[in-house]
């Protein structure tokens, strides 16, 4: 029990995940991972709206991720933890410790990214701290819903560019 | 020449009077079937939230609305992504109007009384959506 998925999607609460993932899941808890979330009232109120009565929502910085993690996973209801971006789930992970594997779920087209899938769109940054992500250990696939295929996002980024190319 | 298409003197375009956003193809559904019943298509801009990230979704939608002077929103998930735009857009302008859950009755409700206040209509329009969903047989 406890944490049953670890998400990247920059819409963070949205159908995808209460609904498409949550019933299957039978998701008792959500933890909405995001600095500036974590210090805002409004942002936090906007977010509670978007989740059903029957399921927790819990906001948190990285620091009280990470502090809070050991709970979360001994919690006794399934629960799911997404952060907005692959830097910030770069950042809980390394301190986390204990994630074998994360769901990217979406990272829209925004300037300076490139399209990779329909819903993940990378910038060079970005494929960088994935492949960081990847190195360490953890097993990083793509995948939007549950019935979709979930992808190994080494299979989508390809071979590391050689070094000193440009 | 008796009014030729294309020319000055034709019949205005219609005006959209509300948007109707949500996932995939929903509102582009629920329009084109309002079209179907009642004709009245036209009176709502349908979008979607498709390939979008949130920030990209409130930044449609507020272009739309302002090319439009659309004050009124009917979106499908009280929790999603299209719904979570509208309330940030409405943090900024108290005067948009926000129905979640709309439905086919929603729509076609709108769509024959919203001449007037469209906080009043769209109300309306939502008591009228909620009174359409009945379960009917079983135990």
């Amino acid at each position: 029990m406890g944490i049953v998925l670890y998400r990247i999607d920059d819409r963070l609460i949205h159908g995808q995940v209460v609904v498409g993932w949550g019933q299957p899941l039978d998701i008792g808890f959500i933890v909405l991972v995001d600095d500036n979330v974590a210090t805002c009232d409004w942002e936090q109120d906007l977010y509670r709206m978007g989740v059903p009565p029957e399921m927790d929502i819990v906001f948190a910085s990285v620091d009280e991720a990470v502090r809070d993690h050991e709970s979360m996973t001994s919690d006794p209801r399934h629960g799911i933890l997404v952060t907005p971006d692959i830097e910030t789930m770069n950042r809980f992970v390394e301190r986390a410790g204990s994630v074998r594997e994360v769901n990217v779920g979406g990272i829209h087209h925004r300037a300076g990214r490139i399209q990779k899938m329909r819903y993940v769109f990378l910038a060079a940054p970005e494929e960088s701290q994935l492949r960081s992500l990847i190195d360490s250990g953890v097993k990083v696939t793509a995948q939007d819903v549950p019935t979709a295929r979930p992808v190994p996002m080494t299979d989508v980024l390809g071979p590391p560019p050689e070094a000193g190319a440009p | 020449m008796n009014n030729p298409e294309g020319e000055q003197g034709g019949e205005p375009a219609p005006v959209p009077r509300a948007i109707v956003a949500g996932h995939a193809a929903f509102s582009e559904g629920l329009v084109s079937a309002v079209q179907q019943i009642a004709g009245a298509g036209e009176v709502f801009l349908p979008l979607s939230n498709s390939g979008l990230g949130g920030e990209d979704i409130e930044a449609a939608f507020l272009t739309a609305a302002a090319e439009h002077r659309i004050r009124v929103f009917f979106t499908d998930l009280p929790g999603g992504s299209a719904t979570l735009a509208v309330r940030r857009i409405m943090r900024a302008d108290a005067s948009i109007v926000l129905v979640t859950g709309a439905n086919l009755a929603t729509l076609l409700e709108f769509a024959f009384h919203s001449t007037g206040e469209p906080g009043e209509a769209a109300r309306r329009a939502a008591e009228k959506g909620r009174a359409s969903i009945v379960a009917h047989g079983g135990t």
